[in-house]
Protein backbone atom coordinates (compact mmCIF):
# COMPACT_ATOMS: atom_id res chain seq x y z
CA UNK A 1 0.00 0.00 0.00
CA UNK A 2 1.80 3.44 -0.79
CA UNK A 3 1.39 6.27 1.79
CA UNK A 4 -1.20 8.81 1.18
CA UNK A 5 0.68 11.69 -0.18
CA UNK A 6 -1.43 14.05 1.54
CA UNK A 7 -0.23 12.95 5.29
CA UNK A 8 1.73 15.31 6.86
CA UNK A 9 5.69 14.43 7.24
CA UNK A 10 6.67 15.24 10.66
CA UNK A 11 8.87 18.09 9.97
CA UNK A 12 5.76 19.16 7.95
CA UNK A 13 3.60 18.76 11.27
CA UNK A 14 6.43 20.56 13.60
CA UNK A 15 6.30 23.53 11.53
CA UNK A 16 2.59 24.16 11.70
CA UNK A 17 2.68 23.44 15.75
CA UNK A 18 5.32 25.93 16.04
CA UNK A 19 3.14 27.95 13.72
CA UNK A 20 0.17 27.75 15.75
CA UNK A 21 2.34 28.26 19.22
CA UNK A 22 3.96 31.85 18.09
CA UNK A 23 0.97 33.04 16.50
CA UNK A 24 -1.23 32.11 20.01
CA UNK A 25 1.65 33.42 22.17
CA UNK A 26 1.67 37.12 20.39
CA UNK A 27 -1.98 37.25 20.48
CA UNK A 28 -1.78 36.51 23.72
CA UNK A 29 1.30 39.15 24.34
CA UNK A 30 -0.81 41.57 22.41
CA UNK A 31 -4.81 40.88 24.55
CA UNK A 32 -1.92 40.83 27.78
CA UNK A 33 -1.43 44.55 26.81
CA UNK A 34 -4.25 45.51 25.67
CA UNK A 35 -6.63 44.64 28.53
CA UNK A 36 -5.24 46.40 31.13
CA UNK A 37 -6.45 50.03 29.06
CA UNK A 38 -10.18 48.16 29.15
CA UNK A 39 -10.19 46.96 33.19
CA UNK A 40 -8.66 50.34 34.33
CA UNK A 41 -11.18 52.33 32.66
CA UNK A 42 -14.38 49.86 33.58
CA UNK A 43 -12.91 49.79 37.12
CA UNK A 44 -12.38 53.81 37.45
CA UNK A 45 -15.91 54.91 35.94
CA UNK A 46 -17.13 51.40 38.51
CA UNK A 47 -15.88 53.39 41.65
CA UNK A 48 -16.53 57.10 40.62
CA UNK A 49 -20.33 56.37 39.23
CA UNK A 50 -21.26 57.69 42.94
CA UNK A 51 -20.18 61.19 42.59
CA UNK A 52 -20.45 61.88 38.61
CA UNK A 53 -23.01 64.06 37.54
CA UNK A 54 -23.23 67.94 35.89
CA UNK A 55 -22.78 69.11 39.79
CA UNK A 56 -19.67 67.56 40.41
CA UNK A 57 -18.45 69.27 36.96
CA UNK A 58 -19.77 72.78 38.17
CA UNK A 59 -18.70 73.08 41.46
CA UNK A 60 -16.00 74.27 43.11
CA UNK A 61 -13.84 71.95 45.45
CA UNK A 62 -15.13 72.61 49.01
CA UNK A 63 -14.57 71.78 52.90
CA UNK A 64 -10.68 71.58 52.05
CA UNK A 65 -10.94 69.93 49.29
CA UNK A 66 -13.12 67.17 50.95
CA UNK A 67 -16.10 67.53 49.08
CA UNK A 68 -17.61 69.82 45.94
CA UNK A 69 -16.57 69.26 42.50
CA UNK A 70 -13.65 70.19 40.05
CA UNK A 71 -15.00 73.38 38.35
CA UNK A 72 -11.85 75.39 38.81
CA UNK A 73 -9.49 72.90 37.96
CA UNK A 74 -11.67 72.01 35.03
CA UNK A 75 -11.09 75.70 33.61
CA UNK A 76 -7.69 75.68 35.00
CA UNK A 77 -6.90 73.24 32.46
CA UNK A 78 -8.62 74.36 29.65
CA UNK A 79 -6.46 77.51 30.15
CA UNK A 80 -3.18 75.90 30.33
CA UNK A 81 -4.41 73.74 27.39
CA UNK A 82 -5.42 76.46 25.44
CA UNK A 83 -2.99 78.92 26.12
CA UNK A 84 -0.02 76.52 25.18
CA UNK A 85 -1.85 75.42 21.87
CA UNK A 86 -1.78 79.08 21.05
CA UNK A 87 2.11 79.26 21.24
CA UNK A 88 3.43 75.95 20.34
CA UNK A 89 0.40 75.36 16.89
CA UNK A 90 2.28 78.30 14.92
CA UNK A 91 6.20 77.62 16.25
CA UNK A 92 5.65 73.92 15.62
CA UNK A 93 3.76 73.92 11.99
CA UNK A 94 6.09 76.05 10.75
CA UNK A 95 9.53 74.45 11.91
CA UNK A 96 7.92 71.80 10.66
CA UNK A 97 7.60 73.70 7.16
CA UNK A 98 10.99 74.86 7.35
CA UNK A 99 12.12 71.27 7.88
CA UNK A 100 9.74 69.67 4.84
CA UNK A 101 10.13 72.10 2.47
CA UNK A 102 13.28 74.55 2.70
CA UNK A 103 15.51 72.54 4.69
CA UNK A 104 18.52 70.66 3.06
CA UNK A 105 20.37 67.49 3.77
CA UNK A 106 22.58 68.98 5.34
CA UNK A 107 24.44 69.31 8.92
CA UNK A 108 22.01 72.07 10.31
CA UNK A 109 18.89 69.98 9.47
CA UNK A 110 20.00 67.19 11.21
CA UNK A 111 20.84 68.85 14.13
CA UNK A 112 17.38 69.73 14.32
CA UNK A 113 16.32 66.44 13.77
CA UNK A 114 18.01 65.35 17.31
CA UNK A 115 16.86 68.42 18.76
CA UNK A 116 13.78 67.23 18.17
CA UNK A 117 13.89 63.62 19.18
CA UNK A 118 15.70 64.77 22.53
CA UNK A 119 13.16 67.65 23.04
CA UNK A 120 10.60 64.88 23.27
CA UNK A 121 12.48 62.71 25.15
CA UNK A 122 13.75 65.42 28.23
CA UNK A 123 11.83 63.71 31.38
CA UNK A 124 8.96 65.91 32.02
CA UNK A 125 10.19 66.83 35.57
CA UNK A 126 13.47 68.52 33.73
CA UNK A 127 10.77 70.65 31.84
CA UNK A 128 9.11 71.92 35.16
CA UNK A 129 13.14 72.73 36.24
CA UNK A 130 13.72 74.66 32.93
CA UNK A 131 10.28 76.34 33.58
CA UNK A 132 11.16 77.08 36.75
CA UNK A 133 14.47 78.53 36.00
CA UNK A 134 13.89 79.97 33.10
CA UNK A 135 10.01 81.89 33.30
CA UNK A 136 9.25 81.89 36.80
CA UNK A 137 12.64 83.18 37.77
CA UNK A 138 14.68 84.49 35.15
CA UNK A 139 11.88 86.15 32.88
CA UNK A 140 9.82 87.30 35.98
CA UNK A 141 6.66 85.67 35.29
CA UNK A 142 6.14 84.26 38.73
CA UNK A 143 4.39 81.29 39.23
CA UNK A 144 1.38 82.33 36.77
CA UNK A 145 -0.70 80.47 34.29
CA UNK A 146 1.45 81.94 31.71
CA UNK A 147 4.55 80.08 32.84
CA UNK A 148 3.15 76.63 33.29
CA UNK A 149 1.41 77.46 29.40
CA UNK A 150 4.65 78.34 28.42
CA UNK A 151 6.59 74.85 29.86
CA UNK A 152 3.71 73.24 28.77
CA UNK A 153 3.89 74.39 25.00
CA UNK A 154 7.77 74.09 24.68
CA UNK A 155 7.39 70.20 26.46
CA UNK A 156 4.51 69.26 23.45
CA UNK A 157 6.06 71.43 20.62
CA UNK A 158 7.62 67.64 19.05
CA UNK A 159 4.00 66.42 18.97
CA UNK A 160 3.20 69.06 16.73
CA UNK A 161 6.03 69.09 14.67
CA UNK A 162 6.14 65.34 14.26
CA UNK A 163 2.48 65.19 12.90
CA UNK A 164 2.66 68.39 10.97
CA UNK A 165 6.02 66.74 8.85
CA UNK A 166 4.18 63.80 8.44
CA UNK A 167 1.26 65.43 6.92
CA UNK A 168 3.50 67.91 4.83
CA UNK A 169 5.34 64.64 3.91
CA UNK A 170 2.49 63.03 2.33
CA UNK A 171 1.64 65.86 0.08
CA UNK A 172 2.88 64.32 -3.30
CA UNK A 173 6.15 66.46 -5.05
CA UNK A 174 4.19 66.85 -8.11
CA UNK A 175 1.46 69.32 -6.77
CA UNK A 176 4.66 71.42 -5.31
CA UNK A 177 6.03 71.11 -9.16
CA UNK A 178 2.74 72.13 -10.61
CA UNK A 179 2.49 74.74 -8.60
CA UNK A 180 6.37 76.21 -9.00
CA UNK A 181 5.39 75.66 -13.09
CA UNK A 182 2.68 78.75 -13.28
CA UNK A 183 5.77 80.74 -11.35
CA UNK A 184 3.94 80.32 -7.73
CA UNK A 185 6.77 81.35 -4.93
CA UNK A 186 8.12 78.92 -1.84
CA UNK A 187 5.34 80.68 0.46
CA UNK A 188 2.40 80.82 -2.35
CA UNK A 189 2.96 76.84 -2.75
CA UNK A 190 2.77 75.80 0.68
CA UNK A 191 0.02 78.33 1.53
CA UNK A 192 -2.23 77.65 -1.37
CA UNK A 193 -1.46 74.22 -1.93
CA UNK A 194 0.79 72.29 0.33
CA UNK A 195 -1.24 73.27 3.88
CA UNK A 196 -5.10 72.60 2.73
CA UNK A 197 -3.93 69.52 2.05
CA UNK A 198 -2.29 68.85 4.70
CA UNK A 199 -4.60 70.12 7.05
CA UNK A 200 -6.01 67.04 8.48
CA UNK A 201 -2.79 65.22 9.79
CA UNK A 202 -1.80 68.97 11.46
CA UNK A 203 -5.24 68.99 13.01
CA UNK A 204 -4.51 65.61 13.96
CA UNK A 205 -1.07 66.87 15.58
CA UNK A 206 -2.63 69.64 17.27
CA UNK A 207 -5.33 67.39 19.33
CA UNK A 208 -2.73 64.92 19.90
CA UNK A 209 -1.04 68.27 21.55
CA UNK A 210 -4.08 69.15 23.25
CA UNK A 211 -4.58 65.70 25.10
CA UNK A 212 -0.73 65.71 26.23
CA UNK A 213 -0.96 69.14 27.73
CA UNK A 214 -4.00 68.65 29.73
CA UNK A 215 -2.73 65.07 31.12
CA UNK A 216 0.93 66.64 31.94
CA UNK A 217 1.58 67.50 36.06
CA UNK A 218 5.20 67.61 36.55
CA UNK A 219 5.93 70.73 34.23
CA UNK A 220 2.84 72.87 36.17
CA UNK A 221 3.62 71.74 39.47
CA UNK A 222 6.13 74.30 40.06
CA UNK A 223 5.29 76.85 37.42
CA UNK A 224 1.94 77.85 38.23
CA UNK A 225 -0.17 75.27 39.25
CA UNK A 226 -1.37 75.19 42.93
CA UNK A 227 -3.30 73.36 45.53
CA UNK A 228 -6.26 75.19 45.98
CA UNK A 229 -7.87 78.30 44.59
CA UNK A 230 -11.20 79.40 44.25
CA UNK A 231 -13.08 80.84 40.90
CA UNK A 232 -16.56 81.95 40.70
CA UNK A 233 -18.67 79.13 39.93
CA UNK A 234 -19.84 78.99 36.31
CA UNK A 235 -17.85 81.94 35.15
CA UNK A 236 -14.81 80.49 32.35
CA UNK A 237 -12.92 83.39 32.46
CA UNK A 238 -12.05 83.39 35.81
CA UNK A 239 -8.05 83.54 35.46
CA UNK A 240 -5.34 86.13 34.58
CA UNK A 241 -2.28 85.45 32.62
CA UNK A 242 -0.23 86.20 36.26
CA UNK A 243 -2.55 84.32 38.35
CA UNK A 244 -2.22 81.08 39.58
CA UNK A 245 -4.42 78.51 38.78
CA UNK A 246 -5.55 74.70 39.86
CA UNK A 247 -5.44 71.72 36.83
CA UNK A 248 -7.21 68.62 36.48
CA UNK A 249 -4.33 66.66 37.28
CA UNK A 250 -2.53 68.61 39.84
CA UNK A 251 -5.83 68.00 41.57
CA UNK A 252 -5.97 64.34 41.16
CA UNK A 253 -2.32 64.49 42.65
CA UNK A 254 -3.53 66.31 45.50
CA UNK A 255 -6.63 64.73 46.60
CA UNK A 256 -4.79 61.44 46.25
CA UNK A 257 -1.86 61.68 47.97
CA UNK A 258 -1.43 65.49 49.86
CA UNK A 259 -4.91 66.02 51.78
CA UNK A 260 -6.45 63.10 54.29
CA UNK A 261 -9.51 61.68 54.55
CA UNK A 262 -11.05 62.57 51.15
CA UNK A 263 -14.12 60.61 50.52
CA UNK A 264 -12.80 57.70 48.11
CA UNK A 265 -15.23 58.88 44.86
CA UNK A 266 -13.70 62.21 45.36
CA UNK A 267 -10.32 61.30 43.40
CA UNK A 268 -12.00 58.32 41.25
CA UNK A 269 -14.44 61.02 40.17
CA UNK A 270 -10.90 63.11 39.27
CA UNK A 271 -9.41 60.55 37.64
CA UNK A 272 -12.45 60.29 35.34
CA UNK A 273 -13.14 63.14 34.16
CA UNK A 274 -9.76 63.56 33.18
CA UNK A 275 -8.95 60.16 31.90
CA UNK A 276 -12.04 61.16 29.67
CA UNK A 277 -11.29 64.36 28.75
CA UNK A 278 -7.74 62.83 27.10
CA UNK A 279 -9.31 59.83 25.60
CA UNK A 280 -12.22 61.85 23.98
CA UNK A 281 -10.08 63.82 22.13
CA UNK A 282 -7.93 61.26 21.09
CA UNK A 283 -10.79 59.64 19.61
CA UNK A 284 -11.37 62.98 17.88
CA UNK A 285 -8.03 62.75 16.56
CA UNK A 286 -8.08 59.56 15.45
CA UNK A 287 -11.88 59.79 14.01
CA UNK A 288 -10.67 62.69 11.86
CA UNK A 289 -8.13 61.17 10.61
CA UNK A 290 -10.03 58.46 9.45
CA UNK A 291 -12.37 60.38 8.13
CA UNK A 292 -10.00 62.90 5.59
CA UNK A 293 -7.87 59.85 5.05
CA UNK A 294 -11.11 58.20 3.09
CA UNK A 295 -11.79 61.20 1.56
CA UNK A 296 -8.48 62.19 0.26
CA UNK A 297 -8.23 61.94 -3.52
CA UNK A 298 -4.83 60.56 -4.55
CA UNK B 1 1.19 96.36 -10.13
CA UNK B 2 4.83 96.79 -9.64
CA UNK B 3 3.96 97.66 -5.61
CA UNK B 4 2.36 94.70 -5.37
CA UNK B 5 5.44 92.88 -6.68
CA UNK B 6 7.34 94.47 -4.06
CA UNK B 7 4.64 94.01 -1.23
CA UNK B 8 4.66 90.33 -2.38
CA UNK B 9 8.78 89.78 -2.35
CA UNK B 10 9.04 91.62 1.43
CA UNK B 11 6.07 89.32 2.24
CA UNK B 12 8.07 86.17 0.89
CA UNK B 13 11.17 87.63 2.84
CA UNK B 14 9.68 87.92 6.07
CA UNK B 15 7.71 85.19 6.02
CA UNK B 16 10.93 82.90 5.01
CA UNK B 17 12.69 84.53 7.73
CA UNK B 18 9.93 83.62 10.11
CA UNK B 19 10.07 79.75 9.04
CA UNK B 20 13.82 79.50 9.59
CA UNK B 21 13.67 80.71 12.96
CA UNK B 22 11.05 78.26 14.04
CA UNK B 23 13.07 75.83 12.44
CA UNK B 24 15.46 76.03 14.70
CA UNK B 25 13.55 76.52 17.58
CA UNK B 26 14.18 73.14 18.76
CA UNK B 27 17.88 73.45 18.85
CA UNK B 28 17.23 76.98 20.95
CA UNK B 29 14.84 75.16 23.58
CA UNK B 30 16.96 71.87 24.20
CA UNK B 31 19.85 74.21 24.70
CA UNK B 32 17.44 76.65 26.54
CA UNK B 33 16.43 73.77 28.96
CA UNK B 34 19.91 72.68 29.54
CA UNK B 35 21.00 76.16 30.22
CA UNK B 36 17.94 77.24 32.85
CA UNK B 37 18.95 73.89 34.68
CA UNK B 38 22.91 74.15 34.70
CA UNK B 39 22.60 77.98 35.76
CA UNK B 40 20.14 77.35 38.76
CA UNK B 41 22.55 74.40 40.02
CA UNK B 42 25.97 75.68 38.55
CA UNK B 43 26.84 77.08 42.02
CA UNK B 44 26.41 74.23 44.10
CA UNK B 45 27.78 72.36 41.59
CA UNK B 46 30.84 74.07 41.31
CA UNK B 47 31.64 75.17 44.79
CA UNK B 48 30.55 73.34 47.20
CA UNK B 49 29.15 69.84 45.77
CA UNK B 50 31.40 66.75 47.15
CA UNK B 51 30.97 64.46 43.80
CA UNK B 52 32.41 61.13 45.13
CA UNK B 53 29.70 61.81 48.21
CA UNK B 54 27.21 62.40 45.34
CA UNK B 55 27.71 59.39 43.29
CA UNK B 56 28.66 57.05 45.76
CA UNK B 57 26.74 57.74 49.59
CA UNK B 58 22.99 56.27 49.69
CA UNK B 59 22.52 58.87 52.23
CA UNK B 60 19.97 61.78 51.43
CA UNK B 61 19.33 63.66 53.80
CA UNK B 62 19.03 67.52 52.57
CA UNK B 63 17.07 68.37 55.67
CA UNK B 64 19.10 67.19 58.37
CA UNK B 65 20.11 70.08 60.84
CA UNK B 66 23.40 68.80 61.43
CA UNK B 67 24.59 67.08 58.83
CA UNK B 68 23.34 67.67 55.53
CA UNK B 69 24.29 64.74 53.23
CA UNK B 70 23.59 64.43 49.30
CA UNK B 71 23.68 60.91 48.05
CA UNK B 72 22.31 60.11 45.40
CA UNK B 73 23.16 56.27 45.31
CA UNK B 74 19.89 54.81 46.78
CA UNK B 75 17.83 57.24 44.14
CA UNK B 76 19.93 55.72 41.73
CA UNK B 77 19.54 52.49 42.78
CA UNK B 78 15.51 53.06 42.89
CA UNK B 79 15.51 54.47 39.03
CA UNK B 80 17.65 51.20 37.87
CA UNK B 81 15.51 48.79 39.39
CA UNK B 82 11.74 49.97 38.72
CA UNK B 83 13.21 50.59 35.10
CA UNK B 84 14.88 47.54 34.94
CA UNK B 85 11.88 45.72 36.43
CA UNK B 86 9.41 47.25 33.62
CA UNK B 87 11.69 46.68 30.75
CA UNK B 88 11.52 43.19 32.05
CA UNK B 89 8.08 42.64 31.53
CA UNK B 90 7.26 45.25 28.51
CA UNK B 91 10.33 44.30 26.45
CA UNK B 92 8.54 40.93 25.33
CA UNK B 93 5.16 42.08 26.20
CA UNK B 94 5.84 45.32 23.85
CA UNK B 95 7.99 43.52 20.70
CA UNK B 96 5.58 40.32 20.76
CA UNK B 97 2.67 42.55 20.57
CA UNK B 98 4.81 44.41 17.94
CA UNK B 99 5.52 41.37 16.06
CA UNK B 100 1.81 40.19 15.70
CA UNK B 101 0.42 43.58 14.88
CA UNK B 102 2.97 43.95 11.80
CA UNK B 103 3.45 39.80 10.59
CA UNK B 104 0.47 38.02 12.03
CA UNK B 105 -3.04 39.82 11.98
CA UNK B 106 -5.38 40.83 9.52
CA UNK B 107 -5.29 44.90 8.10
CA UNK B 108 -8.60 45.52 10.42
CA UNK B 109 -7.60 44.22 13.59
CA UNK B 110 -4.41 45.49 13.14
CA UNK B 111 -6.16 48.89 13.02
CA UNK B 112 -7.73 48.40 16.04
CA UNK B 113 -4.52 47.38 17.97
CA UNK B 114 -2.86 50.73 16.76
CA UNK B 115 -6.01 52.62 18.11
CA UNK B 116 -6.06 50.94 21.57
CA UNK B 117 -2.33 51.55 21.45
CA UNK B 118 -2.17 55.43 20.86
CA UNK B 119 -5.32 55.26 23.35
CA UNK B 120 -2.87 53.49 26.22
CA UNK B 121 -0.09 55.89 25.26
CA UNK B 122 -2.68 59.13 25.88
CA UNK B 123 -3.72 57.80 29.74
CA UNK B 124 -2.15 61.06 31.78
CA UNK B 125 0.80 59.63 34.03
CA UNK B 126 -0.80 60.85 36.91
CA UNK B 127 -4.19 58.87 36.08
CA UNK B 128 -1.74 55.54 36.24
CA UNK B 129 0.12 57.12 39.51
CA UNK B 130 -3.11 57.05 40.77
CA UNK B 131 -3.81 53.35 39.98
CA UNK B 132 -0.93 52.14 41.39
CA UNK B 133 -1.59 53.88 44.55
CA UNK B 134 -5.42 52.36 44.67
CA UNK B 135 -5.42 49.78 42.58
CA UNK B 136 -2.10 47.91 42.21
CA UNK B 137 -1.51 48.90 46.08
CA UNK B 138 -4.65 46.79 47.44
CA UNK B 139 -3.87 43.90 44.82
CA UNK B 140 -0.21 43.61 45.92
CA UNK B 141 -0.99 43.37 49.62
CA UNK B 142 -3.52 40.94 49.43
CA UNK B 143 -1.66 39.19 46.82
CA UNK B 144 1.91 39.07 48.27
CA UNK B 145 0.33 39.84 52.06
CA UNK B 146 2.82 42.78 51.87
CA UNK B 147 2.62 45.19 54.90
CA UNK B 148 2.62 47.63 51.86
CA UNK B 149 2.07 47.96 48.02
CA UNK B 150 3.81 50.87 46.93
CA UNK B 151 6.89 48.89 46.19
CA UNK B 152 8.97 48.06 43.29
CA UNK B 153 7.08 45.90 41.68
CA UNK B 154 4.24 47.94 41.48
CA UNK B 155 6.16 50.89 39.67
CA UNK B 156 7.59 48.03 37.65
CA UNK B 157 4.45 47.07 36.39
CA UNK B 158 2.85 50.98 35.71
CA UNK B 159 5.96 51.64 34.07
CA UNK B 160 5.94 49.06 31.79
CA UNK B 161 2.67 49.28 31.04
CA UNK B 162 3.35 52.97 30.08
CA UNK B 163 6.44 52.54 27.97
CA UNK B 164 4.65 49.18 26.01
CA UNK B 165 3.06 51.58 23.18
CA UNK B 166 6.50 53.58 22.66
CA UNK B 167 8.14 49.73 22.57
CA UNK B 168 5.30 48.57 20.02
CA UNK B 169 4.46 51.60 17.80
CA UNK B 170 8.44 52.10 17.49
CA UNK B 171 9.08 48.21 17.21
CA UNK B 172 6.04 48.13 14.11
CA UNK B 173 8.09 50.84 12.17
CA UNK B 174 11.30 48.95 12.45
CA UNK B 175 9.49 45.57 11.42
CA UNK B 176 7.69 47.67 8.57
CA UNK B 177 11.03 49.16 7.21
CA UNK B 178 12.21 45.43 6.20
CA UNK B 179 11.45 45.18 2.54
CA UNK B 180 8.38 42.93 1.25
CA UNK B 181 10.69 41.23 -0.98
CA UNK B 182 12.70 39.55 2.28
CA UNK B 183 9.01 38.26 3.13
CA UNK B 184 8.14 37.13 -0.20
CA UNK B 185 11.76 35.14 -0.71
CA UNK B 186 11.48 33.61 2.61
CA UNK B 187 7.52 32.65 1.96
CA UNK B 188 8.83 31.43 -1.63
CA UNK B 189 11.31 29.05 0.17
CA UNK B 190 8.47 27.73 2.38
CA UNK B 191 8.91 29.31 5.28
CA UNK B 192 6.14 29.38 7.43
CA UNK B 193 5.26 33.22 9.32
CA UNK B 194 7.26 32.06 12.62
CA UNK B 195 10.29 30.79 10.18
CA UNK B 196 9.64 34.22 8.81
CA UNK B 197 9.64 36.13 11.39
CA UNK B 198 12.52 34.84 13.81
CA UNK B 199 15.17 33.72 10.54
CA UNK B 200 14.70 37.07 8.83
CA UNK B 201 12.53 39.26 10.39
CA UNK B 202 14.48 39.84 13.74
CA UNK B 203 17.86 39.70 12.18
CA UNK B 204 17.08 42.37 9.68
CA UNK B 205 15.36 44.76 12.08
CA UNK B 206 17.47 44.20 15.08
CA UNK B 207 18.29 48.00 15.63
CA UNK B 208 14.98 49.06 14.82
CA UNK B 209 14.05 46.52 17.70
CA UNK B 210 16.69 47.76 20.11
CA UNK B 211 15.97 51.33 19.29
CA UNK B 212 12.57 50.45 20.26
CA UNK B 213 13.46 49.08 23.78
CA UNK B 214 15.81 51.98 24.08
CA UNK B 215 13.47 54.62 23.90
CA UNK B 216 11.18 52.58 26.02
CA UNK B 217 13.73 52.73 28.43
CA UNK B 218 14.27 56.54 28.30
CA UNK B 219 10.62 57.01 28.73
CA UNK B 220 11.06 55.03 31.93
CA UNK B 221 13.36 56.86 33.40
CA UNK B 222 11.84 60.17 32.94
CA UNK B 223 8.33 59.40 34.12
CA UNK B 224 7.74 61.31 36.76
CA UNK B 225 3.93 61.52 38.07
CA UNK B 226 3.48 57.65 38.04
CA UNK B 227 6.41 56.88 39.85
CA UNK B 228 5.98 59.49 42.55
CA UNK B 229 2.72 58.06 43.56
CA UNK B 230 3.08 53.90 43.03
CA UNK B 231 6.91 53.34 44.51
CA UNK B 232 6.26 54.88 47.98
CA UNK B 233 8.55 57.04 49.66
CA UNK B 234 11.41 55.14 50.93
CA UNK B 235 15.05 56.42 50.22
CA UNK B 236 17.16 53.05 49.89
CA UNK B 237 18.49 50.61 48.20
CA UNK B 238 16.17 48.37 47.66
CA UNK B 239 16.98 44.55 48.54
CA UNK B 240 13.53 42.39 47.14
CA UNK B 241 10.77 43.50 44.43
CA UNK B 242 8.34 44.25 47.64
CA UNK B 243 10.52 47.42 48.93
CA UNK B 244 9.50 51.08 48.60
CA UNK B 245 12.13 53.18 46.56
CA UNK B 246 12.60 56.67 45.40
CA UNK B 247 13.60 57.43 42.21
CA UNK B 248 15.39 60.51 41.15
CA UNK B 249 12.17 62.03 39.20
CA UNK B 250 10.20 61.69 42.05
CA UNK B 251 12.72 63.10 44.48
CA UNK B 252 12.71 66.43 42.18
CA UNK B 253 8.76 66.11 41.95
CA UNK B 254 8.31 66.09 45.70
CA UNK B 255 11.18 67.98 47.61
CA UNK B 256 11.45 71.08 44.98
CA UNK B 257 8.21 72.92 46.54
CA UNK B 258 9.53 72.57 49.86
CA UNK B 259 13.00 73.77 49.18
CA UNK B 260 13.70 77.53 49.20
CA UNK B 261 14.73 79.01 46.08
CA UNK B 262 18.58 79.04 45.37
CA UNK B 263 19.46 77.15 48.81
CA UNK B 264 21.80 74.13 48.76
CA UNK B 265 19.08 71.84 48.82
CA UNK B 266 17.06 73.70 45.75
CA UNK B 267 20.48 73.31 44.18
CA UNK B 268 20.81 70.22 44.14
CA UNK B 269 17.68 68.86 43.20
CA UNK B 270 18.90 70.98 39.61
CA UNK B 271 21.96 69.22 39.23
CA UNK B 272 19.28 65.92 39.75
CA UNK B 273 17.85 67.52 36.94
CA UNK B 274 21.02 68.12 35.01
CA UNK B 275 21.78 64.20 35.74
CA UNK B 276 18.55 62.92 34.05
CA UNK B 277 18.90 64.95 31.51
CA UNK B 278 22.36 63.69 30.23
CA UNK B 279 21.17 60.37 31.01
CA UNK B 280 17.67 60.73 28.86
CA UNK B 281 20.06 62.79 26.09
CA UNK B 282 22.81 59.72 25.99
CA UNK B 283 19.97 57.38 25.46
CA UNK B 284 17.96 59.32 23.30
CA UNK B 285 20.79 59.58 20.75
CA UNK B 286 22.04 56.27 20.76
CA UNK B 287 18.56 55.05 19.49
CA UNK B 288 18.60 58.20 17.27
CA UNK B 289 22.16 56.82 15.83
CA UNK B 290 21.28 53.18 15.90
CA UNK B 291 17.65 54.39 13.59
CA UNK B 292 19.84 56.58 11.17
CA UNK B 293 22.39 53.96 10.80
CA UNK B 294 19.19 51.68 9.38
CA UNK B 295 18.01 54.52 6.74
CA UNK B 296 21.90 55.20 5.84
CA UNK B 297 22.25 51.63 4.53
Amino acid sequence: MSRNPFQETPLLRRKRQAEYIARSGFLLMSLLMICPLILIVCYLFYKALPILSLDFLLANPARGMRAGGIWAPFVGTIYLVVISLLVSTPIGVFAAIYLNEYARDNWLTRFINLAVVNLAGVPSIVHALFGLGAFVLFAGMGRSVLAASLTLAIMTLPVIIAATREALGSVPMAFREACWNVGATRWQTIRHIVLPNSISGILTGIILQVSRAAGETAPIMFTGAVFYKAIPEGKIFAYGLFDQCMALSMHLFTIATQVPDVPEALPYGTAVVLLCTVLLVNAASIVIRVVLRSRKKW
Amino acid sequence: MADRRRFEVLGELIIETVIRLCGISAIIFVFGIFFFVFREGSDFLFHQLNFVEFFTSPEWYPTSVSHKRYGVLALMAGTTSVTVLAMLIAVPFGLGAAIYISEFCSPRLKETFKIVIELLAAIPSVVWGFIGLTLMNELIIKLFNAPIGLTVLNGGIILALMSVPVIVSIGEDALKAVPDSYREAAEALGATRWQLTYKVLLPAAKNGLLAAVLLGVARAIGETMAVLMATGHAVKIPTSLLDSVRTLTATIAAELGESPVHSDHYQVLFIIGILLFSITFMVNLTADLIVKGIKNK
